[in-house]
């Protein structure tokens, strides 16, 4: 633990904090943490309380449940609700809902839907249910498609005839790419996702953020890696420099995990992909390559096209959530219809999730 | 839509509240009832009574530090001693699935016996009930317990300005248990905290210790135990997250698997809340106990009245703790 907790003393902590409210003393700046587990981090640690009101930290999109579109999840439920069918997927998917039922609602009224912590546990219950379909929902971004990729593999070397992956896989760099371009957000720089940089590397986001000349640091996350980044895009944003950053050297490599790398290349195809909240972003989904359209439940049921035109309005704000447009207490059903038991939308479901880290912190 | 009972209903967290408040105690209702506390104290001819009630279905039934045996002894010893009540008599009922080894029988009941009898209250009743296999899984137990009340207690009676003490190490029982149950590698050294409080209790009452109220931290851990009694006081509370006992084994776990420590059960915790004069007096005598070697006052009761949850966090920053919401860990008691 002491590896942890020397990025956790409230020194230096503290002293950090001080450094960035002087360097902010000119005007606001505008930094998105694109990961879920940073805004939550953020909000564990109480890290809002310790900067100046000039410093706006700007929930991104960073949460696989939440950015998960409604009609993928319906999808789920109809392929849920075939008797032969059993749904494996994390355990977070199961609590999102969609027109106010979730996967557990299902499963309490008898659906066949199983909460999984690895994709290779998958493998497991498709050989023990011979007669059953087992439907993978693979959720997540560069962080989980290497083991979904790992999941097609095997179950394509071992034959295994039931098994079937639904993907909703993302990858990051292509929303950065809309997110930093949108006026109205007006961002000053990115806390970049350890953990997806753990697989892409520094060099993943490289291309984007020329085309987009916005300050960038790759972040870990505990409080003090999260400060010492909001310094530097803080510093490089007052002169107007583009830098992009590793700040989590401890785990990140420039070039990322080339076998994990080389695992989505060979399983995935990049496409055109819908984000709840960001609609259709182009290039962003991964889905699975030609060699194994065997095991792609998109050819084996049929669901509807994930186009965005199918949106029905739960009265829930989560588009602007997640898009950093507005915090969740600007949402009329943040707290009161909609609370991490009962939860309207999906940002309110994970940890990860924006409304539950704000729920549960404010 | 038909609604249906969920594992997140008992959780020991906000839906269980609703659940207890909506289905059972509006059925039951009456002036015990409607206090909702781990026990209700009534008056009988000489003396002032506490009667509490408890199911153990913990998953596995033997774990490090424990098993379902002591576990119900020391639950509703324990539910006991958080009202001030000298434990007097248990009884204990078992539902057992068919095909059962009577030798994990036979050493949950001796585990049972010795518990009961180290804190000298007998078990004076019980019942059995057999059922085929698979309507239950392995053992479940529930105890009840009767104890003489010596002090009454009430959260009405917390202070602005008294301390918060805990009397050793968070989160050591249901990190144990997850551990058993997952079969973690090093499982071993996470062992539950399940022990009997009403020792370290009597001792707080025989110094004439000036204390306001407790709670055990049980399901939902210190988050739900100080949010329960921030919300049935009215006062708010702070935490101080670096004063908060635990050991290097738990926090690493829970680390790793990004559980909060402060949401995770205790089975031999105890939040007492003391009058400001007499906190240290109080940790002294705890300190001077094996058990609660690591005992730490962590908090303190606020003038302000709105019944919330600070905690200062390690990092220097401030945040509320808000009531575990999820199922973290289900049959972990």
């Amino acid at each position: 633990m002491k590896y942890v907790d020397d990025f956790r003393g409230a020194e230096a902590c503290l002293a950090m904090a001080r450094r960035i409210n002087a360097a902010a003393a000119d005007r606001s700046y505008r930094i998105m943490e694109v990961c879920g587990t940073h805004t939550a981090a953020i909000r564990r640690f109480g890290i809002p309380a310790m900067l100046s009101g000039r410093i706006r930290l700007i929930s991104g999109p960073g949460c696989p449940v939440c950015v998960t579109s409604d009609v993928y999840l319906r999808n789920a439920f109809r392929m849920a609700a075939d008797k032969n069918v059993t749904i494996a997927t994390y355990p977070d998917m199961l609590r999102v809902p969609a027109d106010g039922v979730s996967l557990q609602d299902l499963r309490a009224r008898g659906a066949d839907v199983r909460g999984v912590n690895s994709a290779l546990e998958v493998l497991e219950i498709a050989r023990e249910l011979k007669g059953r379909t087992v439907v993978f929902l693979a959720v997540g971004f560069e962080t989980t498609a290497p083991a979904t990729a790992i999941l097609a593999q095997r179950a394509r070397r071992e034959k295994i005839k039931n098994l079937k992956i639904y993907s909703a896989h993302k990858t990051i760099p292509p929303a950065l790419l809309s997110l930093g371009r949108d006026k109205q957000l007006c961002l000053d720089g990115f806390l970049l996702p350890g953990h997806v940089s753990v697989v892409i590397g520094v060099q993943g986001y490289r291309r984007v953020m020329r085309s987009l000349r916005l300050p960038a640091v790759v972040t870990g996350f505990e409080p003090l890696d999260v400060l010492s980044a909001i310094l530097t895009i803080v510093d490089a944003a007052r002169h107007r420099r583009v830098v992009l950053e590793n700040g989590y050297s401890r785990v990140v490599r420039s070039c990322g995990n080339p076998k994990a790398k080389s695992l989505l290349k060979e399983v995935f195809v990049s496409k055109d992909s819908l984000w709840r909240g960001l609609g259709v972003i182009p290039d962003s989904g991964l889905f699975l390559h030609k060699p194994y359209d065997s095991l792609d439940a998109r050819r084996t049921f049929s669901l509807r096209e994930e186009d965005g035109h199918q949106a029905r309005s739960s009265g829930c704000r989560c588009a602007g959530v997640l898009t950093g447009r507005i915090e969740p207490p600007a949402c009329r059903h943040f707290g009161k219809q909609c609370t991490p038991q009962r939860p309207l939308g999906p940002c309110m479901v994970s940890r990860e999730g924006t409304c539950r880290a704000f729920f549960e912190t404010l | 839509m038909k609604e249906h009972i969920s594992l997140s209903h008992g959780s020991g967290g906000a839906l269980t509240q609703k659940l207890i408040r909506e289905i059972f105690a509006s059925a039951f209702d009456n002036a015990y009832l409607r206090k909702l506390d781990d026990a209700s104290v009534v008056e009988l001819r000489g003396g002032r009574y506490a009667m509490t009630t408890d199911s153990f279905v913990v998953d596995p039934i033997f774990f490090p530090g424990g098993d379902i045996g002591k576990l119900a002894v020391c639950g509703t010893v324990n539910d006991l001693a958080s009202c001030a009540a000298e434990p007097r008599y248990l009884s204990a009922s078992f539902v057992i699935e068919e095909g059962l080894p009577f030798d994990i029988l036979e050493s949950v009941v001796s585990s049972m016996a010795q518990e009961a009898r180290q804190q000298y209250v007998p078990i004076i009743t019980g019942d059995t009930k057999v059922v085929p296999r698979g309507k239950a899984d392995k053992l479940f137990i529930n105890t009840t317990g009767i104890g003489l009340v010596h002090k009454t207690l009430e959260a009405g009676m917390i202070r602005p300005g008294d301390k918060i003490l805990i009397n050793g190490p968070v989160a050591q029982h249901g990190v144990s248990v997850l551990a058993a149950r997952q079969g973690f590698e090093g499982g071993k050294s996470l062992k539950s905290d399940c022990k009997s409080l009403w020792p370290i209790v009597k001792l707080l009452l025989q110094e004439d210790i000036d204390l306001r109220f407790m709670r055990d931290p049980t399901r939902g851990g210190v988050s739900a135990a100080a949010n329960e009694i921030a919300q049935s006081s009215g006062l708010s509370l702070v935490l101080t997250e670096q004063k908060v006992p635990i050991t290097a084994s738990c926090k690493s776990f829970c680390e790793i698997l990004g559980l909060e420590p402060l949401d995770i059960a205790n089975e031999g915790k105890m939040l007492f809340f003391i009058g400001a004069r007499d906190a240290h007096r109080a940790l002294r005598i705890l300190k001077s106990v094996p058990s609660c070697r690591r005992a730490s006052v962590i908090g303190d009761v606020l003038p302000e009245r709105k019944g919330k949850v600070y905690l200062k966090t390690t990092a220097g920053g401030s945040r509320i703790l808000g009531m575990p919401v999820a199922e973290a860990l289900p049959r972990i008691c």
